[in-house]
């Protein structure tokens, strides 16, 4: 989708529309329980934290990039916060902790991808070894816990009738959503993977903004280990890990490619809500947690086939 | 027509001999290093030891380097190792048959990588996010197939294939031996080893000379794949026992190999025998710090730290070349 107007893109919905569509109609006809409002919730729950990765995944992707080391930076930055708020501070000390943690490492992704000029899959697979051995030398492997009351008690609040995490993940695809329609930011970000050159022409400093996608990226992988610490009362090492493949996934299946530019916020959204139905339908249907990764996989080349069935890649 | 940079590279067959000195160079300062830093390290088991281990890693990281040779990248040999060495192990299991298992081993890590090629070449998806992806579906796939169980215990002819000894020399040093004659051969004196060279360097100007790019790229995922499928064998046979994550922590130190032994990413330009010292330096490294008593946790910091180190180095080269060219 070349188009900048959203409305004018949903016209033409890609495959992710009717994938999800399909599977709200299968999942409610095999269980009765799953179109119930408690479950519904439950999705939008476990695709909270999902989402906060996958917004600013869908800019790095549209940059013709990648970052793989998402998920370890999660980890790691959900230890750093863990640890802060087990040594007695206060919760927004932690929460910046977190958030630097994160910081720290998506800016030198960024570095590594712009000014080195290393292929993204590998600056971000090393980064991604680099957190993970942090975060497991520093846990030796083991969960942080003892947190205290704070985290769980917000994590466990409603806002408006709505859980706390979802009101934090709406309010960020809000954000991310004005950010790249509506700011000259997110213009040279569909500029920055679809025509690079004509940016730099335009004396605009395009390497920085290239590496301000790669920081925010690592900065919401911080702001998510605010949610994944709140859902397990505990800063897990590893537990995150592989969390930037269903990030990838619903950039992907949201109709976002990886050349020239070519993105979609919204259907980003639609992608990361299709893989928490998926998971939440397959959970109903009994099938085991290792085969859902697995289906993911399958549920991208799906939702490829049919966009280069339709025309579209 | 082969574009400028490959020509140098093979033509320039010198210039790889002094490549490769350099690195071989940095091995021997290492083990300096090493003998100088911990006395066990000297010691024949040691060394035996390191050579083994750098032999699994080079047969992981060998059907990467053509992978890589070619212009693609495969992430999914770690995941790749771990189902087919689970598979080898249940198939030996309840057959009681070495050569039943050893084929299914080897027939799995092929079949992953045949799909990985059709994913790149018929679905066009970037090598990355294709084989990213087939890392989580056969990491899924695996930890469902063994139901958290754990399988050891193998008959002691399958074991020889990872922890035995010929002439005093383990196994696996002579099974490497063999890939990088064989593979070796084939990238650096056959049709299909040029072309994988051209397609890596230029993969339009290679399919506009007429190479079959899409079955060229398919086959050498395919031979990715198989490697992935030996060195599970190897792998099974040194552990003695089949878990769902014996193949995660494989995937960093192959790609590190490849990067170290000067294999570029930008495709076109690299080595077996670049891979092979590229297995040793990394082993050493890592043995090093198992001797130095470091924290096995810290592994897979400094081995990102490597591939970043190595990267880094290898673009800084590739321009210098093409700036001068």
């Amino acid at each position: 989708l070349i188009t900048r107007k959203p409305l004018a893109a949903a016209a033409a919905l890609p495959g992710v529309g009717y994938l999800l569509a399909a599977q709200l109609i299968l999942f409610s006809i095999f269980d009765p329980t799953f179109a119930s409002v408690p479950n519904l919730l439950n999705i939008g729950l476990q695709s909270s934290t999902l989402l906060l990765l996958a917004l600013p995944m869908t800019l790095i992707v549209m940059s013709e990039g990648l970052d793989l080391s998402m998920g370890a930076v999660l980890g790691l930055a959900g230890v750093v916060l863990a640890m802060v708020l087990v040594r007695g501070s206060a919760l927004p000390i932690a929460l910046l902790a977190a958030l630097a943690t994160g910081q720290v490492f998506g800016l030198v992704n960024g570095l590594l991808v712009v000014f080195l000029g290393i292929p993204p899959f590998v600056a971000t697979l090393g980064m991604m070894g680099v957190a993970r051995g942090i975060a497991l030398a520093v846990t030796g492997g083991q969960s942080v816990v003892g947190i205290g009351e704070a985290l769980p008690a917000m994590y466990a609040s409603s806002w408006v009738g709505l859980p706390f995490s979802v009101v934090v993940a709406a309010c960020a695809y809000l954000l991310f959503h004005w950010v790249l329609y509506y700011t000259r930011f997110g213009t040279y970000v569909f500029a920055i993977g679809g025509n690079r050159e004509s940016l730099t022409l335009a004396a605009v400093s395009t390497n920085t903004y290239h590496v301000a996608i790669y920081a925010l990226g690592g900065l919401m992988a911080g702001f998510a280990a605010l949610l994944l610490t709140g859902r397990m009362n505990a800063g897990h090492p590893i537990a995150s890990i592989g969390m930037e493949f269903d990030a990838v996934a619903a950039v992907v299946v949201g109709g976002t490619s990886f050349e020239r530019g070519n993105g979609w916020l919204p259907g980003t959204l639609l992608g990361v809500l299709t893989i928490g139905v998926l998971k939440n339908g397959l959970n109903v249907l009994a099938v085991p947690s290792s085969l859902q990764v697995a289906s993911i996989g399958l549920l991208v080349i799906v939702a490829l086939l049919i966009d280069s069935l339709r025309g579209r890649t | 027509v082969i574009a400028p940079a490959t020509t140098a590279a093979r033509s320039g067959i010198s210039a790889d001999v002094e490549a490769l000195g350099y690195r071989v160079a940095g091995v021997l300062l290492l083990s300096i290093v090493l003998a100088v830093s911990s006395d066990a390290f000297l010691t024949a088991s040691n060394v035996l030891n390191v050579l083994r281990q750098a032999s699994l890693t080079f047969l992981i990281a060998s059907g990467v380097t053509l992978v890589i040779i070619a212009g693609g990248i495969d992430l999914s040999i770690g995941a790749n190792v771990g189902l087919s060495a689970c598979i080898a192990a249940t198939v030996i299991k309840s057959s009681g048959s070495i050569v039943l298992g050893v084929a299914a081993g080897l027939a799995c890590g092929t079949a992953i990588g045949f799909l990985n090629g059709l994913m790149v070449t018929l679905l066009r998806l970037p090598p990355f996010i294709a084989t990213y992806g087939m890392l989580w579906v056969v990491h899924g796939i695996t930890f469902w197939y063994m139901a958290g169980e754990t399988i050891y215990g193998f008959p002691p002819g399958f074991r020889t294939l990872g922890s035995g000894y010929v002439l005093g020399i383990p196994v696996p040093v002579y099974l490497m031996v063999l890939a990088l004659a064989a593979l070796g051969v084939l990238i650096r004196y056959t049709t299909y080893g040029y072309e994988l060279y051209a397609i890596g360097a230029n993969g339009e100007a290679a399919r506009l000379s007429g190479i079959p790019v899409s079955g060229r790229r398919n086959l050498v995922y395919t031979i990715s794949g198989a490697m992935a499928g030996l060195a599970a064998i190897v792998y099974l046979a040194r552990l003695n026992s089949a878990e769902a994550d014996i193949g995660e922590p494989l995937l960093l130190p192959a790609i590190a190999a490849v990067l170290v032994g000067g294999t570029s990413l930008l495709g076109g330009v690299g080595t077996l025998s670049g891979t092979m010292v590229g297995a040793v330096t990394l082993t050493l490294v890592l043995n090093g710090m198992n001797l130095l008593n470091i924290n096995a946790n810290w592994q897979p910091l400094v081995t990102g730290v490597v591939i970043l180190l190595a990267a880094w180095i290898d673009i800084v080269t590739r321009r210098r070349v093409e700036s001068k060219a």
